[in-house]
């Protein structure tokens, strides 16, 4: 492609010279030289906007310093990186975002995450020269997902870009001029009052706390330390993937067995993995969607486990609800089985269950508030905290992480598939789904249950699968809600003629979600996908109606997918979000 | 045929001369002549602005050329019966020399514009902006006629030839700016009218706009022409809704009759033009925010590069001049670039429009050629500085300029020389400020308008502007310590070379030139606890001296019951109370309270 | 109006420098007496052929003036014609009919009409 034949450029900077290639900005081009200009606006999946000013240098011939991370380099340019008015420049400017923010970095969620706090370090500033007014802006805690403190924002836009680029919603944008100037909603509304879909891939860019996820994690501790509850934990395909970065571990490790073990340590009665119900959703998602190509259903059928979407077609696209399936979750499936199946099987009292979940996700917080999930007849899942929460909840406690010993999940509900597995990365729920789908529908055992076609980083992907008897099933996969647009308006416009389609609010699935560690980019999703598609061929069992537990769920239980206990608790519906956007 | 008139009464429309009262005048004028059958005889004419705003509304009689100001309707009939009728000036009502005091009935002795050379604004109050006819007449769409005889590139060379430079602010060469668009890749390409003047008392482009608006359009058709862009489009700003009016029917007279539109006096050239209106944002005159503006987007700049002239108005390549630049080159075109290049000074060639405002006789408009000194402008044309004051300052170049002080107004007024002195051309506002001026007020008052329309995009101009005033503030409230100087000139330092746009890199200035020229006025607020031109409140005291005879008005008339004294015997003044109203020095009848 | 080529501007640029001719004062000029006199003898009325004969004529840089009574109050109306270089030239007991001559004669081609001039200055 274009790198192989793309022209250079030859600059010095620093005195050494750099041959780069044109498209390039300098502070790419300084990266060639072993040199990592300091910035806060800059993000390498966003576009340039050059606005916080950080990192400044110097470019001979030029006016006034310029912003090395949106000014090309060019020919015979000489750029100078250290000198005393960048640096005088550069400490002036962070200066003054301190001079405009909380000084409570010691009290601070993001405290040691926090690039602005990194940045003062870095630059070795040790007091601010400037005391005035400061920004006075209310703290918006209107949702159960996402809080946003604008007291906190340094207006780098990165929130507003990442909202824009990724998800298309637009949610946030620059407001008023001036000392005034601000970052929010339109009008200053509420999280709560505009269409949000609580993905959270703002607070994975926002360089400070100016957007967090909100943090439960008390609540939690709550639970554990009340002798009167019984705590259940399910843990998310994708927890694991991310868990071991908080930890210092290079991304892509898998850190299944320690996390279980601390989370036994925390006192957890029973820890179970989200895989279970995620092979559970397979199960009656599956079945659904042979349910609807034999009896003339809606189709394309679309997949309704990623809170974000289901937020976006509630509040945006209702016209799409007759697509989604019905089947829960499965954080969902997992709440309704965890208070009724297993306190049946165990002879638990379900009112003194307490469900609680970690999730990649922030918008999991919100679905586990939906009126809908109580059909246990108790909430069916009491509290969801992050990837990011969980890690915290660990250094809370001194638990010497890394050195962990490796624990197995408890057992009904901690047994799962490869294809539960999977669920973590875009494109894995269709797998999973094919794998199921396609021997249920043929009767027939796959040859190879690698779809390939489905994964990978791809924006939207697209195959077909020959389920014999003149059946060929036309699949369709799209993560960030920016192509899943993409996906419906051409399902509107009958442009294709898709029978299932996978969509996953966050870039790359659940592994880049809202909750997981910090930093997420396209390489870190990249290692992420490459560690569960390596668990899944290890696994003893890859496909959902394989695993023993699920099959003596229903055949003990539950009776049949789509059957009449099924029904009740595996399945949902969804309402058009009216009321949210006036 | 029309017939001809004998006498045209031309009545100033403009803004400025509108809200004096000119609207009342014109109806009044031509019911009169009707009522006395001449109004064939002499035609009144309703033109744009002639610059002199302070003595509107204006009346000129032609042919004789008399120059009547401050003209009230009731006014009206005198002039008909006296001059008009009988060819008896009348007197009262003539500009009088604010130095001598004599009258001058004839316009053209009028020192005001004596030394001007009107060469954007020629056409500015002598003609009907509404005719394309007037305009013609002219000489208008000459120039247009001349440039689609040439090649493209030659019109490029010559409004280099006439070295030309950016009348906005930056001062860019115009014939290169021209060529850079012409040289990108592209074949779709815009011109856009800078119309968006945002420099606090500057109405240049107001005013051409709403007296010659066709001599802009001839402008921009030209340089379509010349770069090979098809369309055009005015940023204009709502607040100017009568050159908005004007423009929309110049641009309907100039289509219906194949000025502009397809094939343009048959030369196979076609060219469009459109207004976008904005909505007054000072940083939208910064081209990148301009253009976002236009695209519907908020009005805030970009980094550069790419600039413009290779991605501007949705990616495609643009050229953008503003109103006054435009406006110089139809008569460019027509008199050869040599002609302009033969004004000015070296760098600087051809004339420039100031806007005279402040502590000065002439407020106003005035065109000048580059290289007169700022002593020619303020007493020669400006005619001084009213109520006998002595000068002390001219802030020149709008809030980004600079203040220069008494030594440097034999400076024969250039782009450079401005720069070297701290200050700069901007768009031409010049304010002159007397001895009764504090000048860390003044300071205080430009970085206040900046900080406000900053587009808080970029953390330096956001932040720093903020803190800047933050530190004015607490030296004018005389809080100010030591350090802040430094402070100041830190910050400053690092705005300027840190933020994104011109508007921050150059928002710094006014604390700068107040600093070198003035620092003395800074020290005496944080040393001395004074304000030496009696301006910043903080440090004003009233006393009560010997004089005092005890009659008690002043404890009355004081809202802060800040005084205390016994009938007959002196009385005082809490300082801590006093909220330094003045009203007892005021009503005191034996003029005992002293203010210092 | 349709401009198609530099022609079609230059012909309106010529119409229009008529009708705004009013606005250059011009060395070469006709003044009529228009004080109480002047009126009453008919000056409004000469004031109008005069006009009319210069559109007519096309007569163009020529500033037509006013004057208020000069003192030879009977012989309005009166017409003075100033042309550079040349003495002032006054006309009196003007009619209508007598202006084309005026005009045409004196104030186009210099020639004064004999028989009704009044005084040369």
């Amino acid at each position: 492609m274009s790198s192989v034949t793309e022209t250079t450029v030859k600059l010095t900077i620093d005195g050494l010279e750099v041959t780069a290639p044109k498209s390039y900005t300098i502070l790419q081009a300084a990266r060639l030289v072993g040199l990592k200009i300091p910035h806060l606006c800059y993000h390498p999946e966003l576009a340039r906007e050059g606005n916080c000013r950080v990192c400044l240098v110097e470019v001979e011939g030029a006016r006034s310093l310029v912003a090395s991370c949106v000014y090309p380099v060019g020919e015979g340019m000489k750029v100078r990186t250290n000198t005393p008015s960048v640096r005088e420049t550069r400490k002036t400017v962070v200066e003054l975002m301190l001079a405009n923010h909380p000084e409570d970095c010691l009290f601070c969620v993001k405290n040691q995450h926090c690039e602005l706090q990194e940045i003062a370090a870095d630059l070795g500033i040790r007091r601010v020269r400037f005391s005035g007014e400061k920004r006075e802006a209310k703290k918006d805690e209107s949702n159960p997902s996402i809080v946003r403190d604008p007291q906190k924002c340094i207006l780098c836009t990165r929130c507003v870009r990442a909202c824009s680029e990724r998800q298309g919603l637009d949610i946030f944008s620059s407001a008023n001029r001036g000392f005034d100037s601000i970052v929010e909603p339109a009008f200053g509304l509420g999280l709560d009052e505009v269409a949000c879909s609580y993905c959270g891939q703002c607070t994975t860019v926002c360089p400070t706390a100016a957007l967090t996820e909100k943090d439960d994690t008390q609540s939690v501790w709550d639970a554990l330390s009340d002798p009167d509850k019984y705590v259940v934990v399910q843990t998310a395909p994708s927890v694991r993937i991310g868990l071991g970065e908080e930890f210092g571990m290079a991304s892509g490790g898998i850190v299944t067995g320690k996390m279980v073990a601390a989370l036994r340590r925390f006192g957890f009665d029973k820890v179970f993995d989200t895989d279970f119900a995620a092979d559970l959703t397979i199960m009656e998602e599956g079945h659904e969607l042979l349910h609807r190509l034999k009896n003339g259903g809606v189709l394309p059928m679309m997949t309704s486990c990623s809170p974000g979407w289901i937020n976006f077609v509630e509040t945006l696209h209702p016209e799409m609800i007759p697509h989604l399936s019905t089947a829960k979750s499965p954080q969902g499936m997992f709440g309704a089985t965890v208070k009724t199946y297993f306190t049946e099987r165990e002879g638990v009292d379900p009112s003194k269950v307490v469900s609680v979940s970690v999730m990649p996700c922030t918008a999991k917080k919100w679905e586990a508030k939906r009126p809908q999930l109580n059909d246990s007849g108790y909430r069916d899942v009491d509290i969801v905290i992050t990837t990011r929460e969980f890690a915290r909840m660990i250094k809370q406690t001194g638990i010497d992480f890394l050195n962990l010993p490796e624990e197995e999940f408890d057992d009904p509900m901690g047994i799962s598939s490869g294809a539960g597995q999977i669920f973590g990365a875009t494109g894995g729920v269709m797998e999973a789904a094919l794998r199921t789908a396609y021997e249920a529908y043929t009767g027939k055992t796959l040859s190879n249950l690698d779809f390939v076609g489905v994964r990978g980083l791809t924006g939207i992907k697209e195959t077909s699968v020959d389920m014999g008897d003149g059946l060929v099933l036309n699949v369709a996969v799209a993560h960030t809600l920016r192509n899943a647009e993409k996906l419906i308006e051409k399902v509107k416009a009958k442009e294709a003629d898709y029978h299932f389609i996978e969509i996953m609010a966050c870039p790359g699935g659940c592994l880049g979600g809202g909750g997981q560690p910090y930093p997420t980019d396209a390489d870190i999703r990249m290692s992420r996908i490459n560690a569960i598609y390596n668990a899944d061929a290890h696994m003893k069992y890859r496909k959902s109606h394989e695993n023993p537990a699920i099959i003596e769920l229903y055949d003990t239980w539950m009776g049949k997918p789509l059957g009449e206990r099924a029904h009740h608790l595996l399945h949902t519906h969804f309402t058009p979000w009216e009321g949210r956007l006036k | 045929m029309e017939k001809l008139a004998r006498a045209h009464v031309l009545i100033c429309g403009g803004t400025g001369c509108s809200s004096s009262g000119s609207k009342e005048i014109i109806p009044e004028m031509r019911g009169k002549l009707k009522a006395k059958g001449m109004e064939d005889e002499i035609k009144v004419v309703e033109t744009g602005c002639h610059g002199l705003c302070e003595l509107g509304p204006l009346v000129i009689v032609y042919p004789e050329g008399v120059f009547y100001i401050r003209v009230k309707a009731s006014d009206v009939e005198e002039i008909v019966e006296n001059h008009l009728i009988k060819g008896r000036v009348v007197d009262r009502l003539l500009y009088r020399e604010p130095a001598t005091h004599a009258t001058v009935p004839d316009y053209d002795d009028i020192a005001f514009y004596k030394k001007q050379q009107r060469y954007a604004l020629v056409n500015c109050g002598h003609i009907n902006p509404e005719s394309l006819e007037e305009y013609i007449g002219t000489d208008g769409y000459e120039g247009l006629a001349k440039a689609l005889s040439m090649k493209p590139e030659e019109v490029i060379e010559e409004v280099k030839k006439s070295g030309l430079r950016g009348r906005g602010g930056g001062g860019f060469p115009t014939g290169t700016k021209w060529q850079f668009t012409r040289n990108a890749v592209g074949s779709k390409k815009y011109v856009i009218c800078n119309a968006d003047e945002g420099d606090p008392g500057a109405f240049m482009d107001r005013s051409v706009l709403e007296g010659d608006p066709h001599r802009v359009l001839e402008g921009m058709i030209i340089c379509g022409y010349a770069v090979g862009a098809d369309e055009g489009y005015i940023y204009c700003r709502a607040e100017y809704p009568l050159a908005i009016k004007r423009l929309r029917g110049a641009i309907g007279q100039a289509l219906e009759s194949g000025l502009l539109g397809e094939n343009i006096l048959g030369s196979g050239f076609n060219f469009m033009i459109h207004i976008k209106e904005g909505a007054g944002a000072f940083v939208c005159g910064e081209e990148t925010a301009l253009i976002a503006s236009i695209e519907g987007r908020r009005g805030m700049p970009r980094p550069r590069p790419p600039f413009p002239a290779n991605s501007g108005l949705w990616g495609k390549p643009s050229n953008i001049n503003n109103v006054e630049t435009f406006a110089n080159v139809p008569s460019i075109m027509r008199d050869g670039g040599d002609y302009f290049a033969s004004q000015g000074t070296e760098t600087s060639k051809g004339t420039k429009v100031f806007a005279l405002t402040g502590k000065i006789n002439n407020t106003g408009l005035a065109e000048v050629p580059m290289g007169i000194t700022m002593r020619e402008i303020i007493y020669d044309i400006g005619g001084g500085i009213p109520n006998g004051k002595k000068f002390k300052a001219v802030q020149i170049g709008g809030p980004s300029g600079g203040c220069l002080p008494e030594q440097l107004l034999d400076l024969a007024v250039d782009y450079e020389s401005l720069i070297r002195a701290g200050a700069m051309m901007g768009s031409g506002g010049l304010v002159v400020m007397d001895e009764t001026t504090c000048m860390v007020d003044v300071a205080r008052y430009f970085l206040n308008f900046t900080q406000d329309e900053s587009c808080g995009k970029c953390t330096p101009c956001r932040e720093g502007t903020k803190r800047m005033l933050e530190i004015l503030n607490r030296i004018c409230e005389g809080k100010g310590t030591e350090e802040d100087i430094p402070l100041l000139e830190s910050m400053a330092q690092s705005i300027k070379a840190g933020s994104l746009c011109a508007l921050g890199q150059t928002a710094p200035n006014p604390v700068l030139s107040t600093l070198n020229f003035f620092r003395h006025e800074y020290e005496a607020h944080i040393r001395d606890h004074k304000c030496p031109a009696g301006v910043c409140t903080a440090f004003v005291g009233y006393t009560i001296t010997e004089g005092c005879r005890g009659c008690g008005l002043c404890k009355k008339v004081c809202p802060a019951d800040a005084i205390s004294g016994e009938v007959k015997a002196k009385h005082i003044i809490d300082p801590d109370k006093c909220i330094k109203c003045g009203a007892c020095q005021s009503k005191c009848p034996f003029k005992a309270i002293e203010k210092g | 109006m349709t401009i198609k080529n530099l022609e079609d501007l230059r012909k309106i640029k010529e119409r229009a420098k008529l009708s705004t001719s009013a606005r250059r004062k011009s060395e070469t000029q006709v003044i009529v007496g228009m004080g109480t006199c002047g009126i009453a003898a008919g000056a409004r009325d000469v004031m109008a052929a005069i006009l009319d004969e210069m559109s007519r004529a096309g007569v163009h840089d020529v500033s037509v003036m006013q004057d208020g009574c000069i003192g030879m109050c009977q012989k309005e109306p009166l017409v003075d014609i100033v042309r550079p270089g040349e003495p002032r030239v006054t006309y009196g007991n003007v009619k209508p009919a007598d202006v084309p001559a005026i005009i045409s004669e004196h104030l186009v081609n210099g020639r004064i009409v004999s028989g009704l001039v009044v005084a040369k200055v």
